[in-house]
């Protein structure tokens, strides 16, 4: 029993241990933007990387999730007589929830897998003690322009998330379930407040923070080779997604529970 | 201003463990001026955690470090990257930055390091590559498309790019066929003389360190066991070096080899 009670000891000691290295990686890595130099083509480029390369793959996942969930409510609502609601239930759905949470994903497995595994190659290639030896900070050079490029191409992923996802909703209920379009149009655009979408936009700033700060501690903390690289590949990925869904229950809780 | 008969680099001290294994157990040493010295061990005696521990690239449990008298433990952020600015670093594999072309590679410490700008950064790594035996149309290529022994010649001229008063070898000739480690040496040989720096280099390779070595010491055990000329190697005072230099699986170091 005492056994048992201490390997649970050791693992809350471990959780807490990581939680506070990686608060203090955040921490640090941040306060790199306090002082010069700065990377601004850096910064660019993983915009560019995270946020326009990520535009097909969030584009086509964004398009078929507003299709189904029309063809779903449709399914649901006409038990009801409630068919009417189609267009408000997608709309607000994609921009509260899933508009943030499947780009979220999307650019988690794609983005931050990518930058655990460059960090990971570069540390275990002894490039990251070698940037240290040019007297360059790595946190400064490699993991900075990430967060910040995280920070602010997520809410502009979501955007373009946002309206494919409704523009699939409207296909399914204009040309499938027989829609007038433009009531449907008008529909979308009477109950849609302000506030739903920034939430998202809101969201969507931190999930772009999470993806890209998972993606590079883990990386920067990958040791052991190729086997540690895809280890750390892994963790990324998995804490990345986890957190996302963890952080979409809590900043909903603050933005809509009443 | 440094005096001038201290040390360029004095270690005392240093201890280093990972776990319950100690890996340095108070090593001492001194590296004066325009002396290159090599430091011998075997594999897996911490002669890589030594290097790193002076460079600021471990955190050394115990001891000291001092460069010109200075001590460099604690150093941190703007102090630390002042010190660095004084450091070249040729590292076991290279260690390039497999994203940027190699003129890119050579030129990075200038133009991250210190603010140079790109035109002159770039005229100042062609001139280096130069140096270590590589045309200009190398410096357009990237790592990848290059031999090993070309990618440490690149590393070579990454680590004296800025011209640093103190250079680190970590393994040059690792790696290398034979003729190639006699370019690397020569270079390094060439490079330490024409800089005026004093260098430190660690390696196993006999033949690379009577080539670059003014003096040898003999890590064994976390400890410096041996120090001395390079003319003395062959004749040291003391078995385990005789036995190291000699390459002899009969003497006092005992290799851990179980039996299947």
């Amino acid at each position: 029993m005492i056994g048992f009670l201490a390997s649970i000891g050791a693992l809350f000691i471990a959780f807490l241990a990581t939680v506070g290295r990686l608060v203090a990686f955040a921490m640090q890595s941040l306060g790199a933007a306090v002082t010069p130099p700065y990377y601004p083509r850096l910064i660019l480029r993983q915009i560019v990387d995270i946020g326009y390369f990520s535009l097909p793959v969030v584009g086509l996942t964004a398009v078929f999730t507003g299709m189904v969930l029309a063809l779903q409510s449709y399914t649901g609502f006409s038990r009801f007589n409630a068919e009417s609601a189609v267009a408000t239930v997608v709309v607000l759905s994609v921009t509260r929830e899933l508009g943030p949470v499947i780009a979220g994903l999307m650019v988690a497995g794609r983005v931050g897998a990518a930058m655990a595994a460059e960090i990971g190659t570069m540390r275990v290639t002894d490039q990251i003690d070698a940037l240290v030896t040019l007297s360059t900070d790595p946190l400064r050079y490699l993991v900075l322009p990430r967060l910040v490029a995280g920070l602010v191409a997520l809410p502009f992923l979501v955007l373009v998330a946002d309206i494919i996802g409704v523009f699939g909703g409207f296909l399914v209920g204009a040309y499938k379930l027989n829609f007038n379009p433009v009531s449907y149009l008008t529909q979308t655009g009477e109950h849609l407040e302000t506030m739903d979408v920034v939430s998202g936009l809101i969201k969507a700033a931190v999930f772009g923070f999470i993806i890209t700060l998972m993606g590079c501690y883990h990386g920067y903390q990958s040791r052991g080779g190729a086997a540690g690289v895809g280890q750390a590949t892994t963790h990324a990925v998995v804490s990345a997604s986890i957190l996302i869904l963890v952080l979409d229950y809590l900043l909903t809780a603050v933005f809509f529970a009443k | 201003m440094s005096d001038p008969i201290a040390p360029k680099i004095s270690v005392r001290g240093l201890k280093k463990s990972f776990g319950p294994k100690r890996v340095l157990d108070g090593v001492d040493f001194d590296c004066a001026a325009g002396e290159s010295l090599v430091i011998i061990g075997g594999s897996g005696t911490g002669k890589s955690v030594l290097l790193r521990s002076i460079l600021g690239l471990l955190r050394p449990d115990a001891g000291s470090i001092r460069v010109d008298g200075m001590e460099t433990q604690g150093l941190r952020g703007a102090a630390r990257m002042s010190l660095m600015h004084r450091f070249g670093m040729l590292f076991q594999d290279g260690a390039l930055f497999d994203s940027l072309r190699v003129w890119e590679n050579v030129a990075f410490g200038l133009i991250q390091g210190r603010g140079m700008a790109s035109d002159e950064a770039r005229e100042i790594a062609m001139k280096k590559l130069a140096a270590v035996g590589l045309g200009p149309e190398v410096g357009a290529l990237s790592p990848a498309e290059l031999s090993g022994g070309m990618q440490k010649r690149v590393a070579l001229a990454r680590a004296i790019a800025a011209e640093p008063e103190i250079l680190f070898f970590d393994e040059p000739t690792t790696g290398l066929d034979p003729i190639m480690a006699d370019v690397i040496n020569h270079l390094i040989v060439d490079c330490v003389r024409e800089l005026g720096a004093t260098a430190i280099s660690i390696t196993h390779d006999m033949v690379s360190t009577r080539k670059i070595a003014d003096r040898v010491a003999m890590l064994h055990n976390g400890r410096i066991i041996w120090q001395g000329p390079t003319a003395e190697i062959d004749h040291p005072d003391n078995a385990h070096v005789d036995q190291f230099v000699h390459g002899r699986a009969e003497g006092p170091i005992q290799m851990e080899v179980r039996a299947a």
